[in-house]
């Protein structure tokens, strides 16, 4: 009967398609980045793979140095910006309204826009691929390599301008989440009443929105460096190659803790589901994560130990690294309590989140041996750097983000996941996982450099790598073994009822999957766990499976074409800055054609009528 | 249905937690995030400013009289767009063209001195990559005005607006948004004069 109210309240049916081109509904764009990232995550999967396999045994021949280069350039920046960025973004996107309380976020085709913006992003840097001209000069594309003089091909310049469109995306998603998590919660949900995986997106905005302006004007000036000759990091003309490093830094730590807290919060709300006990130690939680964040825009020097910045700087790095451990140790404690007398279920999220506070012990614990400047210049540019940021990144964050999926997927798409399969999932990556890894701790202590794309026999590395090739492809055994999850749990999963897990959120107080307007009637919070607490004062363990509306009165904004529209524009108008021109005007034709669509779209966008093709109900 | 820069109007009537209008917010946000953006700039051109082997450097080419003179439009610019917006909310269609038209003006009085400073720097001698205090000092002043400039069009687009009759007081948030954005712009420029042109006066 409600498909039927539906469909006759779309004066128009629009194709699939369309609909998902034009959507500014926070789930349908969730599902859009889940969907985008996963497959840039298949990629570069796909990229280590080739690099394990060279690295298998010495003097490996499977690919020459050139592409060699670019596969490690484009694993890093492609997991980090398109992989596990995007990746939070989906559950920003999906779970951010539904946990606070809303009917979806602040600027709904502002949200639209951010996603295309990333999903061009993606593709367009991928696309130099094809070209034969894939990034070639490392994540943090060092000056003076990355100048025009050392890298005279497009490949730094596919870098450069795909950074900066993807910058684009995070800064709109960043104003827009901040906005929305302040703005938007509903009634009774004080700051601190928040769920922890909105305060942990709350504070990963506040380190976007300040993070990414400096790596935006920091990319400004090696694009103005490469394209009209001009020396910020060049020697030759006056300028310092360091000042690169200082910016770069300055963004690229704090977008670690980009990329970590949004897998705290995850864990921080499925362990205390399935410990059936609040999460321990709410306030510190909250201030710990806070105050990560805030130390990390104070310690970006650690990743420089190695250019000879004095004692004093030296110094004052590392003891404001070995700071962080403490609100880092505050949280791994506080997890601990959680389970600490819990009564504990240990379903697949459950097994991840564990595995999460695991593996990042271990990558937490290495980390530390970084910040000891004497012992960081052994270790710098090593395989034991790798290690350690595999443990937290891969350790921490993906398996995190992991245990996210199993426990949000019944909400996103009303199946379950099978069990038995996410067990399998878990063991397999957990051990490929430590496989691949933890020898890498050797292979770096032995000396073994980052970034090479082959290494002599007899110099004892051998053996680390062999296993590290194992464990990866285990590690791409697992990943299709979760792929076959999701497959089956699409062919005929198990149809998930509201509340699969007994959680404490909002979400749970609404269908699997959400209807299109989230929350017939506006909840009002009255509680920490507010779902827990409706559930007591009920005195039942589930709440009644809650019933489907038909949504009459309920306002949606109509969806529009402008987002994907100024996403193209903005795509052109940087496509523009690498073709090279003769004339001193730094603005071709190409970028003047972007500028103008995308001015066009954005006024377009400001004078749509705010009901244009909406559904009436 | 007449179009209308406030396309939120309808959720504007929601509740919201913070007694502050969502796009208010958010306005305040971006200019948070641009802080950072303009402190890295002024930050580079202060490591850069004496970068100058070949080339004219910060003493042998600022004219600090016609910066002054910019610099003090854009300060009363400032106030003239307070005094539209209260026009605004007060519904009176006249001030609030009266001071909107001054601000846009300023604005691209601005516009023009700068134009006229590039051009007159570049006979000078200081091309943008002759040196790296040209480099840095041109795209320090290049971006504050691109943000002059996208400032200026987006007052025009509400004087626009409020010509066609459709800035009623319920509206006034909508040049209140350009407004706020107007301000900010202008106290980088407090920022960046000082730094730039008057520390260049000293020895």
């Amino acid at each position: 009967m409600t498909t039927t109210t539906l469909d006759q309240a779309h004066p128009a049916k629009r194709s699939t398609l369309v609909e998902w081109l034009t959507t500014v509904d926070h789930k349908k764009i969730g599902i859009l980045y889940g969907a985008s990232a996963f497959i840039f995550f298949l990629l570069g999967g796909i990229e280590a793979l080739i690099i394990r396999t060279q690295l298998m045994g010495p003097n490996g021949t499977l690919v020459s140095p050139e592409f060699y280069n670019q596969l490690f350039t484009m694993h890093g920046t492609t997991m980090i910006f398109l992989g596990v960025m995007p990746l939070s973004a989906m559950f920003f996107n999906f779970f951010i309204p539904l946990l606070i309380g809303a009917r979806d976020v602040a600027f709904p085709r502002l949200n639209a826009m951010s996603l295309w913006v990333f999903l061009l992003g993606g593709l367009f840097m991928n696309a130099s691929f094809l070209l034969n001209a894939a990034p070639n000069g490392g994540w943090f594309g060092y000056a003076p390599l990355s100048s025009r003089q050392y890298s005279p091909g497009l490949n730094m310049d596919f870098w450069v301008i795909g950074l900066q469109i993807l910058g684009i995306a995070s800064l709109a998603a960043g104003v827009n989440f901040f906005t929305t998590i302040l703005n938007m919660r509903a009634r009774g949900m004080t700051l601190m009443r928040m769920p922890m995986f909105v305060w942990s997106t709350l504070i990963t905005q506040v380190l976007v929105l300040l993070s990414f302006p400096i790596i935006t004007v920091a990319l400004i000036m090696l694009m103005v460096d490469r394209t009209f000759g001009a020396s910020f990091f060049s020697v030759g003309g006056g300028g310092d190659p360091l000042l690169w490093q200082h910016l770069f830094w300055l963004f690229g730590h704090p977008e670690v803790y980009i990329l970590i807290l949004p897998a705290f919060g995850i864990v921080s709300e499925i362990l205390p589901v399935f410990s059936r006990k609040p999460l321990f130690g709410y306030s510190a939680m909250v201030f710990s994560m806070a105050f990560i964040a805030f130390l990390g825009f104070g310690v970006w020097s650690h990743h420089m130990f190695a250019t000879g910045m004095g004692p004093l700087a030296d110094t004052f790095f590392s003891l404001a690294t070995m700071l962080i451990a403490v609100p880092t140790g505050v949280k791994i404690f506080n997890w601990i309590g959680t389970t600490w007398g819990g009564s504990l279920q240990l379903r697949t999220p459950m097994l991840f989140a564990l595995g999460f506070i695991a593996m990042f012990i271990i990558g937490g614990l290495s980390g530390v041996m970084h910040s000891v400047a004497p012992a960081d210049l052994q270790q710098t540019d090593t395989y034991f750097v790798v290690a350690h940021f595999h443990y937290v990144l891969f350790g921490g964050s993906i398996f995190a983000l992991t245990a996210g999926a199993y426990y949000w997927w019944p909400k996103m798409f009303g199946t379950m996941l099978s069990e038995s399969i996410g067990k399998v999932h878990f063991w397999l990556m957990l051990a490929g996982f430590n496989l691949t890894f933890f020898p890498m701790h050797f292979a770096g202590l032995l000396g073994m450099p980052r970034r090479i794309y082959a290494y002599p026999a007899g110099l004892g590395f051998e053996v680390y790598n062999m296993m590290a090739t194992a464990g990866a492809f285990l590690l791409a055994i697992s990943i299709l073994v979760f792929m076959y999850n999701m497959w089956v749990s699409a062919r005929r999963g198990e149809p998930a009822p509201a509340d699969p897990w007994g959680g404490a959120t909002l979400e749970w107080s609404i269908p699997s999957p959400p209807q299109e307007w989230n929350f017939t009637d506006e909840p009002i919070v009255t509680d920490r766990d507010d779902l827990w607490a409706q559930k007591r004062a009920a005195g039942v363990r589930t709440l009644p499976e809650p019933a489907l509306s038909d949504g009459k009165g309920i306002h949606l904004p109509g969806p529009s074409w402008w987002p994907l529209i100024v996403a193209i524009g903005i795509l052109i108008f940087f496509i523009g800055f690498m073709v090279p021109h003769t004339y001193a005007f730094p603005f071709g034709p190409i970028t003047i054609a972007g500028f103008l669509l995308t001015t066009v779209g954005i006024f377009k966008w400001a004078y749509e009528p705010p009901d244009a093709n909406a559904t009436h109900h | 249905m007449s179009s209308t820069l406030a396309h939120d109007d309808a959720h504007a009537a929601h509740h919201t937690s913070l007694p502050v209008d969502n796009r208010k917010l958010a306005i305040w946000t971006f200019i948070g995030s641009e802080c950072l953006f303009f402190a890295t700039l002024i930050s580079t051109y202060l490591i850069y400013k004496d970068t100058h082997a070949k080339g004219p450097g910060p003493k042998d080419i600022f004219e600090v009289p016609l910066v002054t003179a910019g610099t003090a439009v854009l300060l009363f610019s400032s106030f003239f767009v307070v005094m539209a917006l209260n026009g605004a909310q007060e519904g009176n269609r006249k001030k609030l063209l009266g001071w909107l038209g001054a601000t846009i003006m300023c604005g691209l009085f601005f516009l023009g001195m700068q134009v006229y400073e590039f051009n007159h720097f570049y006979h000078l001698g200081l091309g943008y990559t002759t040196n790296l205090f040209g480099t840095s000092f041109y795209t320090l002043t290049g971006f504050h005005g691109t943000h002059v400039a996208i400032g200026t069009l987006w007052l025009m687009t509400v004087f626009k607006d409020a010509l066609k009759g459709r800035m009623p007081p319920a509206k006034a948030l909508n040049l209140e948004l350009a407004a706020l954005y107007w301000h900010f712009v202008d106290v980088v420029w407090i920022i960046i004069f000082p730094v730039v042109y008057l520390m260049s006066l000293r020895s």
